[in-house]
């Protein structure tokens, strides 16, 4: 049996939880960088103690830090993100054309190859990678290069990119999403990319089945079956089948369709998780209901989960980064709360409790199995 | 040597015990860039914290105090009161306060 790892990043620091595989009884070690919004960390799977860290404030900025055992000491390494050759301009909320300006890291992908490779997503949208553990940031310009690119406009959060899918049978192909511009797509390892939106309907767009310009608000895939994809966008659940060719409505008998995270399970890939909030002027759950529902069948029909979660007078929120899954023989599933909750149900999401409360809101879960 | 005082968080970050640092700036004119230059170069990871990559510019919650003055809107390469020069009084850095 093994054991697990919690990666929890929030508002005011990083926090790092761990247990045996029962995942009952669990450490808590934190806040490290206490007093920093911590967007996101994650660890390598080639290497599981190398470890990254989005830390940053309104008033120093940003910082990356890494971790070479496992989050018990951390070192800065760079935080110069330049893009590269001209920057242009995208839409702000007014319309009108703003140039493209580093805010802030929404996201770190480790390469599934190379513990030394590391990808980073941006706000304003744009992809950097280091291929030095973080010591310097190269952009993959193709993205923000993109024809659409000047025509996208931030979301309510900024215009972020904050999801980065990686194929390990391929490492050429990448898939990732912005708000407010959708899902995009690379066969080349970075150089050129396709929106990938066809099927998405947002009817808060004039154009509502426009090529971009789509809130997704994440993206999840099975390690095992590349081509298939899951997606919470703003108001609905989608799958695609061919790697994003094309998207489906899977919200089935939801409650509602929208909500920020999206998981799969760790060994059954057409098992996928999702948190439903009452809507998008709300963001949290109906009737304080805290429910995570289950589809077995990849979408369409869903179960609600509830049991060991609060059922009242809860109204909290779960972004889009904050749940994950272990890899362990009865898979685990994880969220984080807007109300400084993480829970855990070791079943697969039958049972829950709350492996800690009281942290400050979280913004991200990334889970390690280790040996 | 010129006294610098940091704020917290970048005290932590720079791995400073005290919250007065000594910094050793290049002859000349004691300026507010040289003293920051001096700064990120003794601590590197200090850079980007206080002035901007992109720009070099002060980022806009951060301010510079000194001899009861607030030199944030001074030129970066006007000299820094005598005082401060001398060491007789500490550059300070400080992170606004705000968020009500």
């Amino acid at each position: 049996m093994g054991t697990v790892r919690v990666l929890v990043g929030t508002r005011k620091g990083a926090f790092v939880l761990s247990s045996d595989g029962a995942r009952k009884d669990w450490n808590i070690d934190g806040p490290h960088f206490g007093g920093w919004e911590v967007y996101h960390i994650k660890g390598s799977t080639i290497n599981p103690d190398r470890l990254y860290a989005a830390q940053a404030t309104g008033w120093f900025g940003q910082l990356v830090q890494q971790s070479d055992d496992g989050g018990k000491s951390w070192n800065p390494v760079s935080n110069e993100f330049t893009f590269e050759g001209e920057v242009g301009t995208h839409l702000d909320f007014d319309d009108n054309p703003r140039p493209w300006a580093f805010k802030r890291v929404w996201h770190l992908e480790p390469s599934l190859s190379d513990p030394e490779t590391v990808f980073a997503g941006i706000e304003d949208a744009a992809l950097f990678r280091s291929t030095d553990g973080g010591r310097s940031w190269q952009e993959l310009a193709g993205l923000r290069n993109h024809p659409s690119s000047s025509g996208w406009h931030p979301g309510a959060g900024g215009l972020c990119l904050h999801t980065i899918l990686l194929d390990a049978g391929d490492p050429n192909r990448m898939i990732v999403a912005i708000s407010v511009a959708g899902a995009f797509r690379t066969l080349d390892g970075g150089t050129s990319w396709e929106p990938i939106n066809k099927g998405l309907h947002s009817d808060y767009m004039p154009e509502p089945e426009a090529e971009v310009g789509h809130c997704v608000h994440r993206l999840s895939m099975h390690p095992s079956h590349p081509d298939a994809l899951f997606m919470q966008s703003h108001r609905n659940i989608m799958r695609s089948d061919n790697g994003g060719d094309s998207w489906v409505n899977v919200s089935g008998n939801l409650p509602s369709d929208f909500g920020f995270p999206i998981s799969v399970h760790a060994h059954e890939p057409e098992t996928i998780y999702v948190v439903p909030m009452k809507g998008d002027s709300e963001h949290y759950p109906d009737e304080g209901h805290l429910r995570v529902y289950r589809s077995r069948t990849g979408g369409n029909e869903w179960e609600p989960l509830s049991s060991g979660l609060p059922q009242k007078d809860c109204y909290v929120n779960v972004l889009r980064d904050a749940m994950d899954v272990d890899s362990l023989d009865d898979c685990g599933i994880y969220f984080g709360t807007s109300g400084g909750a993480v829970y855990v149900s070791p079943d697969g999401g039958d049972h829950w409790s709350s492996i800690v409360e009281n942290l400050p809101p979280v913004m991200s879960v990334e889970v390690q199995t280790l040996p | 040597m010129i006294r610098v005082v940091l704020p917290y968080h970048l005290r932590n970050l720079a791995g400073c015990r005290d919250k007065e640092i000594l910094l050793r700036v290049a002859g000349g004119v004691v300026t507010q860039r040289k003293i920051l230059d001096a700064l990120e170069a003794r601590f590197p990871q200090l850079g980007g914290t206080v002035r901007d990559y992109g720009s070099g510019c002060r980022r806009p919650l951060v301010r510079f105090f000194g001899c009861g003055r607030d030199l944030s809107l001074e030129s970066p390469d006007a000299p820094v009161p005598e005082a401060i020069a001398q060491g007789e009084e500490p550059y300070r850095i400080v992170g606004s306060v705000a968020g009500g």
